[in-house]
């Protein structure tokens, strides 16, 4: 029981991996992806993207500027702009 | 015949000359490596919006509405040629042949009675155009101080082309570019970028929720798209650019290797006459005595 994550920018594939939970901070307000999520589509405000390995473990932090973010069939997809570090 | 002298001088400088095309070709095979993987690193994201196009444009119908970049300005009378050119030189017919097709576009476009502008990418390209062209040059585009044109570039490219579509500057606008085929194979490559081009519509069965909706997630993404197509056109180049330096390189020092193996024959073979006619004179000499 895993959600598969892909972050990517112009430049690179940032990850591809399978994790618990994702937030998203979303336009119209921050959302949480788990695994069998409705397909989705949204615009990303510049903000913290919050990975969660493990359920209920800490939260890894990516900080994103710009851009979209899609869940299908084969998981979440977030297509940023730009990606701190 | 030239003298000794002569010949040494010209020897020696095409074995410099040979030096520069030798190191600029070794930079070029360690460039190209480099442009190559930027290249393929940028191809995830390239697709992935490119798939997300499509699933949208399914979903919204093209009308009056819709966003000018997509749905065009509904005329189609003044074309934009966008052309990108490397800024450095010793890279063969690379901008050239760029440059060629994009004329041959212009050409045939004005045979239709359009009106052409251009937008330059690039050095390279500008003295071509500019003296074919001279008053259809609107915009260009410096890239000369940055080392290698990356996402930052085409984000204000697109931002100028946007600004200008908006003004209602042109309807339709081109790119010219060199598609990155192999070291050997670059080829000078048109798209049509604006309007964007509806990519074909992927069903994506099930509903899928938009947030905000379908209209507004296009309008942010069709800018997006069309700098990613910027930036991949511009990695293209580089790796085109690069991959043309090598050959073209490759081939003047190979050439220059083949002048300094005439020049030496030649060079001994006046150095051995001279000394033949020495010996000559010096046995007549002591024969008269």
């Amino acid at each position: 029981m895993a959600l598969h994550f892909e972050l990517v920018t112009p430049a690179r594939l940032v990850r591809s991996e399978d994790v618990h939970m994702v937030v998203v901070p979303g336009t119209e307000g921050e959302f949480g992806v788990l695994e069998g999520h409705a397909p989705f589509m949204s615009t990303v405000r510049d903000g913290t993207l919050k990975i969660y390995r493990t359920e209920g473990g800490q939260p890894e932090e990516i900080e994103v500027q710009g851009g979209f973010a899609e869940v299908g069939e084969n998981g979440l997809t977030v297509l940023a702009e730009h990606v701190e570090g | 015949m030239a003298s000794l002298k002569e010949l040494k001088g010209r020897i020696n400088s095409v074995k410099s000359t040979q030096k520069i095309t030798k190191a600029k070709q070794m930079v070029a095979a360690a460039k190209l490596r480099r442009a190559q993987a930027n290249a393929e690193a940028a191809r995830p994201y390239a697709a992935r919006l490119a798939t997300v196009m499509g699933s949208l444009a399914g979903k919204v119908t093209v009308s009056e509405s819709s966003p000018k970049l997509l749905a065009g300005t509904g005329k189609d009378q003044v074309h934009l040629l966008v052309v990108a050119n490397s800024d450095k030189g010793l890279c063969g017919a690379f901008n050239s042949n760029i440059v060629k097709a994009a004329k041959l576009r212009a050409l045939e476009l004005k045979a239709e009675g359009k009106t052409v502008l251009f937008y330059l990418v690039g050095r390279k390209g500008r003295a071509m155009i500019r003296r074919e062209f001279p008053n259809d040059v609107i915009a260009m585009f410096d890239t000369t101080d940055v080392r290698e044109p990356g996402y930052a570039e085409a984000d204000r490219i697109a931002a100028e082309l946007v600004a200008l579509y908006d003004a209602g500057k042109f309807d339709i606008a081109h790119l010219f570019y060199s598609k990155f085929r192999s070291a050997l194979a670059q080829e000078p490559t048109e798209q049509q970028i604006i309007p964007v081009p509806a990519p074909t519509a992927a069903s994506t069965g099930g509903a899928v929720d938009y947030e905000p909706e379908e209209e507004a997630i296009l309008a942010a993404l069709l800018p997006r798209y069309l700098k990613t197509q910027l930036f991949g056109a511009l990695l293209e180049n580089m790796a085109s650019e690069q991959g043309a330096s090598m050959t073209a390189m490759d081939n003047a020092t190979r050439n220059a290797g083949d002048l300094i193996n005439k020049l030496t024959i030649q060079y001994n073979r006046s150095r051995q006459a001279a000394i033949t006619t020495e010996l000559i004179e010096i046995i007549a000499g002591a024969e008269a005595l």
